[in-house]
């Protein structure tokens, strides 16, 4: 297998180049894949039997959930490739996605607490899925308020790494023992997504949101990458070059 | 950035002193030599072989004192030795006595480290350096605190050592009085390595 | 090998001892931060018997996590670190020794309190076997993932707040398995599920968390 193309992203001209190719293709896919979804989403899906149109926060609430989850995965493996592999491109992935993947969770949780408004008649419930999502913001909380209270730029990256990787071990024991909790407090509520045998109307341009939110996270996280490269390598010459080209 | 463009060995029997004004980076080019911190870019090789790839054996070889040097307050000289030893190779604690008695702290063996002078403890430090010790010193500073008779000592020591073939790496801002054969200097403010550019 | 371990066992008992108050001080943390429930809820003893299981442990996870804050400290300002880190004994290793020797002296302390406290919440004695139990195989991990977050803040001026807010969050299995067990004890529902989960918890945390203090503190000594 051919790994050259791995070691090169080792080198932040190369990540510099080809991102910026990829960005204009990205955008356009998120902004598509969001546009199609939310009109799909909201007018044409037909209404939840149960919930009427309440439901329809789902567009919004389960892409968010979903893409706050992987982020924190994301961040675990930037982190080990960033300690194995001394990749600093991977340090700059870490602490640019932890912010997105905090806003995400933080959208996730906004989104149920309205959602919980009609569906349960309370702003918050202590859901066993809000509730880890909630535990997941305080996980992001953690890596942020590190990676800003340590000066040295490396150490930081390397502290924020071996915290992601402890979080991204403890994320399932947490997420099954909030779960046990739950069955254990309360009788089983209204699950959010565990819904049996969605129509095909329903879920589909939920796929599409999915897809159209990782392509949105995929963007905001290039575009700040792209940004912190720029700053750390402020002193090569390409980047000058790159500063004079655009000005 | 605190060096660039610095190039230098060590060999056997050689004492190196790196000189240079406050903040030109003595101190974290010993933390680099002694593993501590890693080089953001460049190589350090221990007999040939990088640095990072070989700690096992760097930790066999190496004795780092730093600026503060691991002595707590609460303990004894003693206590705090046979610590220190128990690190690397366990002592005696005989061989621990014979240690405290030259570099003077005879009758001090069993008394809380706190209670004695900056110049006192030092000399607990130092007591390292008259046990079985590895081959490579990395000093940082090690004159600090001392009076005139304890630098002429130490500075015969660490020159005996040199001539025994052992290693040592030292910052200081005092010039030595006796130097061993293979002594050099690499001042880093001439080395023009201080500079951002 | 297992000579530096108890010579690092003997040497931190020694230090600990000629400084009783950073045993004692979370000891006092425990018994205030209990005492101020009731005065917070009011002295309903019914009230208290069912809210005791989650407060008896809430108190103990915020003493364990606040005597954590210091493990480290001392240590790296007077360059004990500096040494360990350049010791050929595999540092995971000592700081396994480092994190048992302070559990043994100020969480085992804490967890022959608990009942004693407990029964001032009006837990009824049938649960302090229990209580006992689950503070016995819950305050090792407690120590242990705080130990993480200790030698990940240990080179920080204000460290003490941050670490709660790495930390707390990963306490929280600990924190619901640990209450749950008291529960169950306290509605006469066996309690082993529980334990055993703790327990399991325990053998992760032993093996996995050394690893991760040492990354940590070679990175805090780095810096």
């Amino acid at each position: 297998m051919n790994w050259t193309w791995f070691h090169k992203l080792g080198s932040p001209k190369w990540f510099y180049d080809i991102s910026g190719r990829w960005l204009p293709w990205l955008s356009l896919a998120a902004a598509l894949l969001i546009g199609v979804g939310t009109v799909w989403g909201l007018a044409f899906a037909p209404p939840d039997y149960q919930q009427g149109n309440s439901f329809r926060i789902i567009y919004i609430h389960v892409p968010a959930a979903i893409l706050a989850q992987s982020c924190y995965v994301m961040l675990a493996v930037a982190g080990v490739v960033g300690l194995v592999w001394k990749m600093k491109l991977a340090d700059v992935a870490l602490q640019c996605a932890a912010p997105i993947g905090a806003w995400m969770t933080f959208v996730a949780l906004l989104t149920g607490a309205v959602w919980g408004k009609p569906t349960w008649g309370a702003w918050w419930v202590w859901d066993a899925r809000l509730t880890a999502m909630l535990i997941l913001l305080f996980l992001y909380f953690g890596v942020i308020a590190l990676g800003q209270s340590i000066s040295n730029r490396d150490s930081a990256a390397k502290a924020c790494a071996v915290l992601a990787i402890v979080g991204v071990i403890n994320i399932p024991i947490i997420k099954y023992s909030v779960d046990w909790w739950n069955t254990l407090h309360q009788p089983a509520t209204f699950k959010i997504t565990e819904k049996p045998a969605m129509p095909a109307e329903m879920w589909v341009p939920l796929l599409i949101m999915v897809l159209g939110f990782y392509c949105f996270f995929a963007v905001s996280l290039l575009l700040r990458m792209r940004l912190e490269v720029l700053k750390r390598e402020s002193r090569a010459s390409w980047v000058k070059a790159e500063v004079e080209r655009s000005l | 950035m605190l060096f660039e463009r610095l190039d230098f060995a060590l060999h056997a029997g050689e004492m190196l002193q790196i000189a240079g004004p406050n903040g030109s980076g003595k101190t974290s080019l010993l933390r680099l030599l002694a593993g501590l911190m890693q080089p953001t870019e460049g190589e350090i090789r221990l007999a040939g072989k990088p640095l990072a790839e070989q700690r096992g054996e760097l930790t066999r070889n190496l004795l780092w004192v730093g600026h503060a040097a691991g002595i707590k307050g609460l303990l004894s000289p003693e206590e705090n030795l046979a610590w220190l030893c128990a690190l690397h190779t366990p002592e005696s604690r005989e061989a621990i006595w014979r240690a405290l008695e030259a570099v003077g702290l005879r009758g001090f063996e069993d008394v809380p480290c706190h209670t004695l002078s900056a110049g006192q403890q030092r000399r607990v430090a130092l007591a390292r350096l008259y046990l079985d010790a590895p081959p490579l010193w990395v000093l940082d500073e090690p004159f600090t605190a001392l009076d005139k008779h304890g630098v002429a000592q130490l500075e015969e020591h660490l020159a005996r050592h040199c001539e025994q073939g052992g290693m040592v790496v030292l910052t200081t801002h005092h010039s030595l009085t006796r130097k061993p054969a293979g002594y050099r200097e690499l001042d880093l403010a001439q080395a023009g390595s201080t500079a951002d550019e | 090998m297992s000579n530096v371990f108890t010579q690092l066992l003997s040497r931190e008992a020694r230090l600990l001892f000629r400084r009783p108050a950073e045993l004692l001080n979370p000891l006092v943390f425990f018994a205030i931060v209990v005492a101020l429930f009731p005065l917070a809820v009011g002295p309903e003893s019914k009230l208290l018997e069912t809210l005791s299981p989650g407060l008896v442990w809430v108190a103990a996870l915020l003493a364990v996590l606040l005597s954590l804050d210091g493990l480290f400290r001392s240590d790296f300002e007077d360059g004990s670190l500096e040494q360990w880190v350049l010791s050929p004994h595999p540092l995971p290793l000592l700081v396994l020794a480092k994190v048992l020797a302070h559990w043994l002296f100020s969480g085992l302390a804490l967890v022959l309190l608990a009942p004693l406290l407990a029964l001032m919440l009006g837990l009824p004695a049938r649960c302090l076997p229990v209580l006992l139990l689950s503070l016995l195989l819950g305050t090792p991990i407690l120590s242990l993932l705080g130990a993480v977050g200790a030698a990940l803040t240990v080179g920080l001026k204000r460290g003490g707040l941050l670490l709660a807010l790495l930390i707390l969050p990963l306490y929280i299995p600990v924190l619901i398995l640990g209450s749950g067990a008291l529960q169950a004890a306290l509605q006469g529902l066996p309690a082993v599920g529980q334990l055993l989960w703790l327990a399991s918890l325990t053998a992760l945390a032993v093996t996995l968390t050394p690893f991760a203090i040492a990354a940590g503190l070679t990175i805090s000594v780095g810096e």
